[in-house]
């Protein structure tokens, strides 16, 4: 027997009060480590960034386009259910990706937790890491640097799922040929990085179609 | 798969403070809502996904309430007088903001005030409240009867009502 849902509106009154009782309840749960993954969303010029951070580390950035909402159901499938908004425990991240986007900043000091990603990919893309601001590789030379040569491909999903993007800069990896390959916030988004960062290579407009 | 715990408590988290309103002064409201949740938060991972949100919360809700009124006040609960019938479904949207009729809720013996909270605010079936609450659907039923009867008997409820079900 299925009740039928209640959908009250909270007058601005109950509103208020139940925004100060969220906010009680998010530092109880972070005093008693309860909380899975904390969550927070910024805004970018790529869009709004969903950041979500476990224990450990961040662990996921998400574009817009990847809907916020079913990142954070599969976040609660493969990390746990206990997961809560948060913008003080991710103040540090939030001020470095502003940062970035000003230009005011090259590189993250955030503690990353890679725990979606298997062994390989892990691997790869931790090599990203050492990809310096504005420089550009190719998926072969990528597979090069891990000792790998033949895994162009398998380098290419890694980067294709890279849970991390923006702090770990998949977007700093191109076809051999120079065109952008894929991405998962959309291929403009990652014309939009490299421009910004000046990229000695950032490909012409006609290599995007 | 179940929902961000986040998400649960922007889905319920009204229909619970209206409830420990209803039942507890507002500063022992705050307290049993930010219990509720807490302890929800805790028990969340271990519930079966099938389970119905709104009935687990609103029990975790109605033993935190329970704690505070008798640690406070030693009340008992009251048997059931006789029963009536009621024909209206008084609607959550409209009542809850009537601070008047839930100052009045709130001085019903016990167990007319529970059922009246729950079904009313909290959107439980009969069933699902004698499941926590002890005693039949049928007895909590007559309860919610008895309640808004004596509701009628002292202001005008009926602007308070909302259709029949």
């Amino acid at each position: 027997m299925k009740k039928k849902e209640t959908t009250a509106v909270a007058t601005a009154a109950e509103a208020a009060l139940l925004s100060e009782l969220r906010q009680r309840l998010e530092d109880s749960a972070q005093l008693e480590q309860l909380t899975d993954v904390v969550y927070r969303v910024v805004d970018s010029p790529l869009g709004k960034l969903l950041l979500a951070s476990t224990g450990q580390g961040i662990v996921r950035v998400a574009f817009e386009g990847e809907e916020h909402d079913k990142v954070l159901e599969r976040l609660s499938d493969k990390v746990g259910s206990r997961i809560l908004r948060s913008e003080a425990k991710l103040d540090a991240a939030a001020r470095q990706i502003h940062e970035y986007f000003n230009g005011t900043r090259r590189t993250f000091e955030l503690p990353l937790d890679l725990r979606l990603s298997t062994d390989f990919r892990r691997r790869v893309q931790l090599e990203l890491d050492r990809i310096g601001y504005g420089q550009t590789l190719s998926y072969a030379q990528m597979a090069d640097r891990i000792g790998n040569p033949k895994a162009v491909r398998a380098v290419g999903s890694a980067c294709a799922t890279n849970p991390l993007p923006i702090l770990l800069p998949c977007h700093r990896v191109l076809r051999t040929d120079g065109s952008l390959g894929g991405y998962l916030g959309g291929l403009e988004a990652k014309r939009q990085l490299l421009l910004l960062e000046h990229a000695q290579a950032v490909p012409a407009e006609q290599h995007l179609f | 798969m179940k929902q961000p715990f986040e998400q649960i408590v922007q889905a319920y988290g009204l229909s619970v403070l209206r409830v420990c309103r209803a039942l507890l002064d507002e500063h022992r409201a705050q307290d049993a809502w930010s219990e509720t949740f807490l302890s929800a938060l805790k028990a969340y991972p271990g519930l079966d996904p099938q389970a119905n949100i709104q009935a687990w919360l609103i029990r975790i809700a109605h033993h935190k309430a329970i704690d505070e009124l008798r640690r406070h006040r030693g009340e008992t609960v009251q048997a059931d007088p006789a029963a009536g019938e009621v024909a209206v479904e008084l609607s959550p949207e409209t009542n809850a903001e009537n601070h008047e009729l839930w100052a009045l809720v709130k001085q019903l013996p016990e167990k007319q005030r529970l059922v009246v909270a729950y079904r009313y605010l909290g959107g439980l079936g009969y069933r699902q409240i004698s499941e926590f609450l002890g005693g039949t659907p049928e007895a909590a039923r007559r309860a919610a009867a008895d309640g808004i009867n004596s509701l009628r008997k002292v202001i005008d409820i009926s602007a308070y009502e909302g259709a029949s079900p």
